[in-house]
């Protein structure tokens, strides 16, 4: 047996923590190859953590793990067995992509482990035609039930032919009918490869008692380990669950005792939810058909059906989160409305997913929900010191909910459905993923609620032995209701030994003969070659870039976003942005009122830049107008001006700027300077008939490259690096932290994909993107704004692209060391806007600045690409003359992407 | 006894909104960083507008009239200047090596003071939009000021009828960090609040949270509020403090008029940015959306609103658009209080219309939330 064979896994002393939590102790373990090797046990106790060290996918803390006779936690080792190995996490597709097809998310995984196209073509046929997903093939992995994603997650792992596949509880949440064709096709492939090693966490006993070797966990250590009939022997018991509540340490096992239901004892035969034709479509897919259900107060009511059958909607249609299509559902007799407060403190409701704040403590989030329902504060107390008991997550309080393993997680999701005491819970598969003496613990909390404080409970399942708790069920199908009645009743209709055999041949019956498991294909029996696992592969990096652009192409808007955006405020920012200072808004106080006075005054109205506003008539009124900002200068002739200028005294006239815009304030002073010489020239030709030489030289400005010095010239071309640095990195900057909120980050760590293949892969559509902007935003400068370009459109190009791959090389810098997208926003925002605005001479030079802001100017790529482009189109240059900053930017291309592959992580903490 | 604001649910659920915050480190990071280093680093980057301008001086005379005029050009308006070869002005403007080259012709002093009115040229790099035309004035002050001081005595000087003064009020220096520092904590209250207020809605709906809330006796605009308050009052809470500790004490910038009139202005500010955030957050789908649409939006309300350019000389067009934008109103309340000393009779307007503007987006956010969680 097992024992004969070496062993493909062996660990010795190893431990892991999370923060101060223990999750596995020094556990030693050699588990034999070729097996079918279960580990099974409670929530919490360290299964998936096991998992994913054996698989690579987390980094070893204590101990040592040697797979394949090679020690794990070596890098070079963990590329070249990686793909000898499959690992799937835990949770219903967690690893896989939704908007990609079936299709896409198996070609993928492909060519990440750098399968020529032909080949793995061939491999995916097989595989969909063995899983049955082949006429679901080009259905996004978002829009298939659980049962389907689990499969198309198996061939995901199946596709690259590993020799050890770990699989972290696959049939969670699956229902039995796509359960049951699950192993039935892990036996299909188990036979087609023999040798190969299947290890597998599970949290149904009866999936356990068909593997060839078991380890039992609890409290991070392994409690026993032997094929299935070694360990019924030792414990002296029928069954493995027996078996298993045997081994657990007395004060764990004595909490479990057999469930007894008391008789259902109904005595006003109040209705709590009523639907009447109850309908829900999007689209042309009718997803609830015409459902008529009437469950009385105090019932527990069961939903079954295959997954993606229905049933969540309904119950989403039932509490309000969802708008009826047609029908009507009641609750309490009244009709469901989104908006009614009262109902929705008497209805609890817990979603399928887990849909809680992870970043709170499991005591912040009951407390949360407590005084969202307002309980008063003592009885709040009370009640979550009572659940935290009866859910036993005492331990757990402090520990933030994203870091708890599933079954913990669903396990806080109930208690806190019921911290406010409902008389209805609305439970969409609460118990998936939880463990067998949790799931007791938790029916008996609700037969207490159901018959002992009269709560209605509507609960929608894939166990049988919960539906056999149920006082009624309802069989779901497609949208309809196939049979509504208890379960007894059920099963004898179809003359079944169990309800799953009288289900699953209602199911069947409604299906029609489809979805019998196909017969295996004989063809998959033939081998192909493992691809040499190679140093840098450019297939595995157009894997990810193949992925990428898929992503970008199935989200139109997104594309839009970015294409036609930038062009809108390129417009925008075009015509906005304006140096050219004009219509300053100034006052005078005119103290003289004498033709002289009022000459001085014309000849500044009499100025393109300004416009004149009403008169002042004192000091306080020109301070009162000018803190208003309403003036932005104004100008104070004093009394005697006129006699003053006649006698040949000198008078002074003054004028007051708004200083607040420096900028604004310092072309007033110039247009003063000029108005006011242009005055005198014209007083003195007056006076003396010719104009007197005040300066003994001529001064001649010639501004070079913008003759008419509009700033249009300078400022359309300038507008076009701060849009090619903002859009490609914030295109990027979500790229690499949404795969780490999203889970999906897994895929890396567990393929020999090296970071670099990684990151450029997931860049390069991002490039190509951007030069698309590019070309939208040069159509725009010149046949828009008609700016001519003057020099090398060739040096123009190759400019842009340079400086491209540097900003989107900068988005996913901000994207490997933050750790959610927020962070990635706001981190590429503040860097990004204020270096590219205000230090890389888009309106002053850099050699103007000084201190920090001058260095990170002088460090910034935006700089160079305004230099490069303004004399490209605005100077008529090109490479030779603008070599120097060619030369500076080429340097900050590959550079934030190196420094991104350094802090990139290729294992999970 | 409890008050009913303690058991309100926009409490309860600002302080759910406090907790995240606090949870993410980097992000706290950043939003330090933005209202301290980046503040600081923003307003001393240039002290004037006219700071070390690049300018080379091609001296064909050699005269000491010539020496004179090179010498006159000094810090902190222009870099030293670089003498170079006439063959080199080309290159040198083109590399954009330097904004300005004066170029003093042979025979400069003799001709003129042989009454010849020679012509001495100033090459300007007219890319450079904001340093050319100020900086055309500064050279021209200076040259004539260095000929009339040489040729006083030998050349008959001639006697200005009327004299020009000119002071700037408010900023008699023109000190540009009295302008930046304040402008970069509104550009960046601006753009935190966006991304903070939008961000949380998309995270929440991307994780279900948001449907578990409102199966809850939560109402959407609590929901909405909770979010207004808590990222609004993070970003309140920072910028006073910037305010303060960086703008005031650490840069010594001069403020005028009441703060707390600021941090009011900035409270209905952040209301009206807030409430924009949430709104974008119920159009985007996803974060990705998010970030583009942010972008989008945080462009224009930053360099549309006055902060940078100034705003009247825009076009009419343009302008009318930005006085929908929240940024416009405050970029003007702050500058009528901190550097003018306006009171609350002179930008109460602006606050009305803060106000309004937030309404809008706050009840279009609210009035759209049932919809997007539905079809998420």
């Amino acid at each position: 047996m097992a024992n004969s064979k070496s062993s493909v896994v062996s660990l010795s002393c190893v431990s892991h923590r999370y923060g101060e939590n223990d999750a596995i102790k020094q556990v030693d373990l050699d588990i034999p190859s070729g097996c079918m090797v279960g580990l099974i046990g409670p929530d919490g106790v360290g299964k998936s953590t096991l998992l994913a060290l054996i698989a690579g996918a987390r980094q070893i803390q204590e101990g040592a793990i040697r797979v394949f006779d090679g020690d794990i936690s070596d890098a070079n080792y963990r590329d070249a067995i990686a793909p000898r190995i499959a690992f799937m996490p835990q949770g219903l597709g967690k690893n896989l992509y939704a908007t990609l097809s079936v299709f896409e998310n198996i070609d993928f995984f492909g060519r990440l482990f750098g399968i020529p196209a032909k080949q793995r073509h061939q491999q995916i046929n097989e595989l969909l035609l063995a899983t049955g997903l082949a006429e679901f093939r080009d259905r996004p992995a978002g829009k298939l039930s659980g049962g389907m994603k689990q499969k198309l997650g198996l061939c995901c792992a199946l596709i690259h032919a590993p020799d050890l596949l770990i699989l972290d509880e696959p049939t969670t949440g699956v229902d039995p009918l796509s359960r049951r064709q699950f192993w039935e096709l892990i036996g299909h492939i188990r036979k087609r490869r023999e040798g190969m090693s299947v290890i597998v966490a599970t949290a149904y006993m009866d999936e356990a008692e068909l593997f060839d070797w078991i380890i039992p966990m609890n409290m991070g250590k392994v409690l026993d380990t032997g094929t299935v009939a070694e360990i019924k022997q030792r414990t002296n018991t029928q069954t493995l669950e027996a078996a298993f509540i045997n081994l657990l340490p007395d004060s764990v096992r004595n909490e479990h005792a057999a469930l007894s239901i008391p008789p259902l004892n109904l005595k006003d035969n109040k209705i709590a939810i009523t639907a009447k034709g109850l309908t829900k479509t999007f689209g042309d897919f009718t997803a609830v058909d015409n459902i008529n259900l009437e469950i009385t107060q105090g019932e527990i009511f069961g939903f079954l059906g295959s997954n993606g059958c229905g049933k969540s909607t309904t119950m989403k249609m039932l509490t309000g989160l969802l708008p009826v299509s047609r029908g009507e559902g009641l609750l309490f007799g009244s009709p469901v409305e989104s908006n009614s407060m009262a109902i929705r403190h008497r209805v609890g409701y817990m979603s399928q997913g887990f849909s809680l704040y992870g970043e709170l403590t499991v005591r912040q989030n009951l407390e949360l929900h407590a005084k969202l329902f307002h309980m008063p504060a003592d009885k709040a107390k009370e009640r979550i010191d009572s659940l935290l008991d009866r859910f036993t997550l005492r331990s757990y309080q402090g520990v933030n909910s994203a870091e708890l393993p599933l079954g913990i997680r669903q396990r806080l999701s109930l208690a806190v459905a019921v911290v406010h005491d409902p008389e209805l819970l609305i439970l969409d598969e609460p118990t998936s993923g939880v463990d067998p003496v949790a799931r007791d613990n938790f029916w008996a909390l609700l037969i207490d609620l159901s018959r002992n404080h009269g709560v209605t409970i509507f609960i929608s399942t894939h166990f049988m032995n919960e539906a056999m708790r149920c006082d009624r069920i309802s069989l779901m199908h497609a949208g309809k209701i196939l049979v509504t009645d208890t379960p007894e009743v059920i099963s004898k209709s179809r003359d079944s030994e169990t309800l799953e055999d009288a289900f699953i041949s209602y199911l069947e019956e409604a299906q029609g003969n489809k979805t019998a498991t196909p017969a295996p294909q004989n063809t998959i029996d033939k081998e192909y070659p493992i691809p040499v696992n190679r140093a840098f592969s450019l297939r595995r990096l157009f894997g990810f870039s193949y992925r990428e652009s898929l992503e970008v192409l199935r989200d139109p808007i997104r594309l839009a976003f970015a294409l036609l955006g930038s062009a809108l405020l390129m417009l925008v920012l075009g015509y906005g942005i304006s140096l050219d200072v004009n219509d300053l808004t100034f006052s005078v106080l005119d103290q003289d009122h004498t033709p002289e006075s009022r000459n001085y005054i014309q000849s500044i109205s009499s100025s393109q830049y300004f416009i004149e506003h009403s008169a002042l008539s004192s000091n306080e009124e020109l301070d009162r107008r000018m803190q208003d900002g309403e003036l932005s200068f104004s100008v104070v002739i004093p009394p005697g001006f006129g006699v003053d200028l006649k006698r040949g005294r000198v008078p002074e006239v003054t004028v007051w700027v708004d200083g607040a815009m420096p900028f604004r304030a310092e072309t007033i002073d110039g247009y003063m300077q000029g108005v006011h010489s242009a005055y005198l020239t014209d007083l003195t030709l007056k006076a003396l008939g010719y104009v007197p030489t005040i300066l003994p030289i001529n001064i001649a400005s010639r501004y070079r490259f913008n003759q008419d010095f509009k700033s249009i010239y300078a400022l359309a071309p300038s507008v076009i690096p701060l849009l090619l640095m903002f859009i490609p990195a914030i295109l990027t900057a979500l790229s690499v932290v949404r795969e780490k909120e999203m889970g999906s980050i897994v895929n890396l760590y567990v393929s020999p994909a090296t970071r670099l293949e990684f990151l450029l892969g997931k860049q390069l559509p991002y490039i190509i993107i951007s030069m698309v902007s590019f070309v939208i935003l040069l159509f725009v400068t010149v046949y828009i704004f008609k700016v001519p370009i003057k020099g090398d459109l060739f040096a123009l190009y190759s400019a842009a692209l340079i400086y491209i791959i540097a900003t989107t090389g900068i988005g996913l810098f901000m994207s490997t060391f933050t750790k959610t997208q927020i962070a990635a926003l706001a981190g590429t925002a503040i860097v990004t806007l204020l270096v590219t605005v205000s230090f890389s001479g888009l309106t002053s030079p850099v050699s103007s600045l000084e201190g920090v802001g001058r260095l990170m100017g002088e460090c910034w790529p935006a700089t160079y690409f305004i230099i490069i482009i303004r004399g490209i189109v605005t100077k008529g240059l090109g490479f030779s003359e603008l070599s120097s900053s060619f030369q500076s930017l080429l340097v900050f291309a590959p550079l934030f992407t190196l420094v991104s592959v350094i802090l990139l992580r290729k294992q999970g903490k | 006894m409890r008050s009913r604001m303690l058991d309100s649910n926009i409490l309860q659920l600002s302080i759910k909104e406090f907790r995240s915050l606090w949870h993410d480190k980097i992000l706290l990071i950043l939003i330090v960083w933005a209202f301290s280093g980046g503040i600081y680093v923003a307003s001393t980057a240039s002290s004037q507008e006219l700071h070390n301008a690049p300018i080379a001086i091609v001296d064909e005379d050699g005269s000491p009239l010539s020496k004179t005029i090179g010498n006159a050009f000094n810090e902190p308006y222009f870099n030293k200047p670089e003498y170079i070869n006439y063959s080199a002005v080309e290159p040198a403007l083109n590399s954009g090596q330097f904004t300005f080259v004066v170029i003093i012709p042979s025979g400069f002093q003799s001709d003129m003071m042989a009454s010849k009115q020679p012509t001495i040229q100033i090459n300007i790099d007219a890319t450079q939009m904001s340093q050319a035309g100020i900086g055309d004035g500064y050279i021209q002050n200076i040259i004539s000021g260095e000929v009339n001081k040489f040729v006083s005595g030998t050349l008959k000087a001639y006697k200005l009828p009327v004299k020009l003064i000119i002071h700037n009020k408010y900023n008699p220096n023109l000190t540009s960090s009295w302008f930046g520092s304040i402008m970069e904590i509104i550009n960046n209250v601006t753009m935190l609040s966006i991304i903070l207020a939008g961000a949380a809605v998309i995270r929440e709906r991307e994780h279900g949270t948001l449907e578990h809330l409102l199966v809850m006796p939560v109402k959407p605009i609590e929901i909405v509020l909770s979010k207004v308050l808590a990222n609004g009052a993070v970003v309140l809470f920072a910028a006073t403090l910037s305010l303060i500790f960086i703008v005031q004490y650490v840069l010594q910038v001069p403020i005028k008029g009441s703060i707390w009139l600021f941090v009011l202005g900035a409270a209905l500010h952040l209301f009206a940015t807030t409430s924009m955030g949430i709104f974008l957050g119920t159009i985007a789908r996803t974060m990705p959306q998010l970030g583009l649409l942010f972008i989008l939006t945080v462009l224009p309300l930053e360099m549309l609103s006055g902060g940078i350019t100034p705003y009247e000389s825009m076009p009419q067009l343009i302008q009318d658009l930005m006085q929908v934008a929240p940024t416009t109103h405050f970029v003007n309340l702050s500058q009528a209080i901190l550097y003018r000393g306006g009171g609350f009779s002179i930008i109460w307007e602006q606050l009305v219309i803060l106000l309004l503007i937030g309404s809008v987006f706050l009840l279009s956010a609210v009035s759209r939330f049932r919809t997007s969680v539905a079809n998420a």
